[in-house]
Formats: structure tokens, C-alpha cells, sequence
């Protein structure tokens, strides 16, 4: 098991305190706080071997690039990719999905073909099918949600045809925590010829997670939500469908060649390889720097320990909140089948009333929709409050919220 | 001139069915704000002296003493605006 104290002496931002009270940080599923290790390798680039990466041939330039290689390298190694060339480096999961989006799907999805996504996604495996559907003329297909809020894979079985060119789903719902089986809805989504993308942002800042054995064709994941910096994160794509994608955005680092045919007047290009075909632009090198020590970090601790720790706080968390009245959670009550996540209300009053009283103690939890506006409307939930752990939490930061919670019932 | 950008940082508006506005106060601020409106608005309830549920102009609102107010069932933003004006000017 994790030493969640030892850990949060890593944690500079944990000393902090809220209104007089200790910090206590139950948002993590929208960000997570970053050790001081992550801290010190971003300071330590940017005082030492801050330059462009790729192309000049001075000493920094080539310290950089090495970073940045090795950052994609231990990124893969993470999720048991087979190399770099399977990793492309973007703003997050957001982007990552966009990527694929435009990229393969621009290309590869025509009229009458459908793309299936689930009622618990997150806005950001929706929007980017839905703006697409209007250009393309596709369909979006939603898989139902059962009461629990697990995915109805009945459903989804029986929805699925040779017309669904992919499967977009979530790994663990940022709302409830709960964990898709993704294996097999890649399997599904395959047997019927289908690609399967899975939305990797709340299950790989916390699960073990081994590609190969899940075969998903592709995962999107945040650095910011495992310990790294914002502004980087991660595609992983099969190398053979990546191989066949055209870029998706153009631009220097893409490019192997771009020359000019004085006949024709225009230009010739050449994708660069793999991943940097997706990679347009000077990236986020110190980012991608930050990432991979977030990486070690976790792989130190090791990820079965990372999922065991959130597993038991989520499990004492939810037994406790029994004790108030007037709380209501929602989803599975089962913690072994959930990711670290509990959505709940408290009878009367709003979830922002409620994220403020916390707030006035120092405990920062998330209230509104979480940027899953459909999942909350099928439960008919105005909004709802999200605690969500990591790492670094503990069973006294659980005892404090429920002190609170218990005040919050009187009010 | 004074105006309510003085004392406010931020206008959070919530999306869905609950329309609520949450105000921000400004930092150095959110004391002389706290205070002015505990001037002019009804306390209906105190809770431990740092949550104050409040009505003015029959607007219902909480406010917090950490320089944080809730406002709901109004119309729009500039409905809130102008309570903000009355309550801070």
C-alpha cells in the first residue's frame, strides 16, 4: 500500500492553507497537484536545456530533443506501447480526440456511416463527433446508460452495425467513476469492423494500463490529471492506423520536405514519420519534460498501489457519507467497480452552495455538470458535487469533509 | 468613479437548469465588500457568523465570508448588476 503521508510531503502546494483551514484537495478529477520531483524537472529544462527541439545542431538542441524522445519513450513504456512512434504528444486529452477526429475521421467517415459514443462521455468525446457529423453528414449514435450509471453493453451490443466505422467511449466516467469494460467493447467494436478510441483521461492518472492487452486502436489522455504539467498530454494510436492517417494539423516538425516544383508552381511535401507527423509546430517540450517525470513518479509507486489507495479511500469515504442524512450518491455502490470518484447532492441545497460551504473550510470539491451535461439530464440532476481522490489524500482528509458534510446537513 | 468592478474579480455563471451567478469579490476587497452588504441586506439566517442567507429587493442570496456569494432565480446578468450596484455603491 501507498504511504499517502510520505507522499504529500512531495506535494509543496499541500502546506497550504484555505480560510485558516488545512488545504484539503478532493478535485482531482478535473486536475491533480504536482510533486515537488515534476516541479523541479520543469525549473531544472528551462535553467539548463531550454532550445528547439528537432532540426539545429547546437549542444542544446540536441538535449532538448533527447528529452522530448525520451519523454514519448517512457510515456509508451506507461501504457505498454510498442515505441514512441505510437505516442504523439498533445494539449491533452481534449486535443487528442480532436486529432483523431479531423485527422481520421475527416477522411474516413461519409454519409450513412455511424459513430457510437456513450451518454456518460465527457463534452469532449461528443462535441468533436457532433461538429463532424454536420460536415460529414454521419450519424452519432448514443449507447444508454443503466440506473447504476454502468454502460448498458446490451445495448450497445445491439446497436452496433457494419455502418459504425468507430466507438468512442470512456475508460472510467469522469462523473461517476465508474469503469468501462473497454476490452470488450474494442472487441465488439472490431468484429464488426469498427475502430475503438477510448477516452483515457480519469483511467490513466490511476489504473495500470497495458494497450496491448486492452487492444484499443486509440487512447487519449492529460498529463495535468497524473501529476504533470497542463498544456501536455498523449495519443496513443496503433502504429499502422496512425501510419495511415493524414497529418492533422500542417506546419514545420510535420514535414519531412516541403519543395517547390518550378513547373507546376507549388509545392511538393512529405509527412515527417511517426509521431512527429502529428506533432505541427514547436511542441511542448518542457511539458513533455514535465510529463515524464510525472511518469517515474507514479511508476515508482506503482500503479496497482495508486488504484488500491483510491479504491480503499473511496470505499471508507462512501461508508462514511452513509452517516448523513441528507446526502444522496449516485452510481455504483460497489467502490471495487469505481475509479476513485463520488458524485452525490445534499437534499436542499444547490451543488455550489455546497462546493462554497466546503470551500469556507478549505476543502476543494467540484459542483455544476463536469462537462457531462446529457449523463446528468438522464438522472434529472440540476448539477451534482464530484469528490475525487489521489494519491496523496487520507482517510483524515475523509473524516474532516464528513465533519463538514454533518454542518452542511443542518443548514 | 466607484463601480461594482472594484470590489468584484469574477461572475461565474452556472449552465443547466440552475441558473445561478456566482460572485467573486476582489481579494483586498471582499472585507469592505462583506461588510456593505451586511449593511443593506436582510439576514435571514447566520450560520456560525461566516454563511449569511440574505434577501434584498426580494432577491434571495447567501453570502460567505470568504468573500463569495451565490445569487439564483434572476433573470439574467444584468438583473444581477444592478442588485450588485444597490448592494455595493
Amino acid at each position: 500500500m501507498l504511504d499517502p503521508y510520505k507522499i504529500r510531503e512531495d506535494f509543496p502546494i499541500l502546506k497550504r492553507k484555505i480560510n485558516n483551514h488545512p488545504l484539503i484537495y478532493f478535485d482531482n478529477a478535473a486536475t491533480s497537484q504536482k510533486p515537488k520531483q515534476v516541479i523541479e524537472a520543469i525549473k531544472n529544462f528551462y535553467e539548463n536545456h531550454n532550445a528547439n527541439v528537432h532540426r539545429a545542431v547546437h549542444t542544446l538542441s540536441q538535449e532538448a530533443s533527447e528529452l522530448y524522445e525520451k519523454a514519448h519513450e517512457e510515456v509508451a513504456n506507461f501504457i505498454n506501447a510498442n515505441g514512441m512512434e505510437e505516442i504523439v504528444f498533445v494539449r491533452g486529452t481534449t486535443e487528442a480526440i480532436n486529432l483523431v477526429a479531423y485527422a481520421w475521421g475527416l477522411r474516413n467517415l461519409k454519409k450513412d456511416d455511424e459513430v457510437i459514443v456513450s451518454l456518460m462521455e465527457h463534452h469532449s468525446n461528443i462535441v468533436p463527433w457532433e461538429i463532424l457529423s454536420k460536415i460529414n453528414g454521419f450519424n452519432v449514435k448514443y449507447i444508454e446508460v443503466n440506473d447504476d450509471g454502468t454502460l448498458n453493453y446490451e445495448a450497445f451490443e445491439d446497436m452496433i452495425s457494419n455502418k459504425t466505422k468507430i466507438v468512442c467511449v470512456s475508460h472510467v466516467s469522469n462523473f461517476s467513476g465508474v469503469i468501462n469494460d473497454v476490452k470488450r467493447v474494442a472487441k465488439v467494436a472490431h468484429e464488426h469492423g469498427a475502430l475503438a478510441l477510448i477516452d483515457g483521461a480519469q483511467s490513466v492518472p490511476h489504473l495500470p494500463i497495458n494497450v496491448k492487452d486492452l487492444n484499443v486502436d486509440f487512447l487519449a489522455f492529460s498529463g495535468h490529471k497524473m501529476l504533470g504539467p497542463t498544456g501536455i498530454g498523449a495519443l496513443y494510436g496503433k502504429r499502422e492506423i496512425l501510419e495511415e492517417m493524414e497529418p492533422f494539423q500542417g506546419g514545420g516538425e510535420m514535414i519531412r520536405e516541403v519543395s517547390f516544383d518550378t513547373i507546376t508552381r507549388r509545392c511538393s511535401i512529405t509527412w515527417n514519420d511517426l509521431p512527429w507527423k502529428f506533432e505541427a509546430g514547436t511542441p511542448n517540450v518542457c511539458g513533455g519534460v514535465g510529463l515524464m517525470e510525472a511518469v517515474r513518479y507514479l511508476r515508482k509507486l506503482g500503479m496497482e498501489n495508486v488504484n488500491a489507495h483510491e479504491c480503499m479511500l473511496t470505499e471508507y469515504a462512501m461508508q462514511r457519507m452513509q452517516e448523513c442524512q441528507k446526502v444522496k450518491i449516485y452510481g455504483p455502490k460497489d467502490a471495487s467497480v469505481k475509479c476513485g470518484i463520488i458524485p452525490f447532492n445534499v437534499e436542499g441545497l444547490s451543488s455550489h452552495d455546497v462546493a462554497l460551504f466546503l470551500d469556507n473550510y478549505g476543502i476543494m470539491i467540484r459542483s455544476g455538470f463536469h462537462c457531462a451535461q446529457p449523463l446528468h439530464e438522464i438522472f434529472k440532476l440540476k448539477s451534482s458535487i464530484r469528490v475525487s481522490f489521489y494519491i496523496y489524500n487520507t482517510r483524515e482528509e475523509v473524516d474532516r469533509f464528513i465533519e463538514v458534510l454533518k454542518e452542511i446537513e443542518q443548514v | 468613479m466607484v463601480s461594482i468592478e472594484d470590489y468584484v474579480a469574477r461572475i461565474e455563471e452556472t449552465c443547466g437548469e440552475e441558473k445561478d451567478f456566482i460572485v467573486i469579490f476582489k481579494y483586498d476587497k471582499k472585507e469592505q465588500a462583506v461588510a456593505k452588504i451586511l449593511k443593506k441586506a436582510k439576514i435571514e439566517k447566520s450560520i456560525s457568523a461566516i454563511i449569511f442567507e440574505l434577501t434584498f429587493k426580494n432577491v434571495s442570496f447567501r453570502l460567505y465570508g470568504t468573500g463569495k456569494a451565490i445569487f439564483r432565480d434572476l433573470k439574467d446578468k444584468s438583473e444581477l448588476q444592478n442588485v450588485l450596484v444597490d448592494l455595493l455603491l
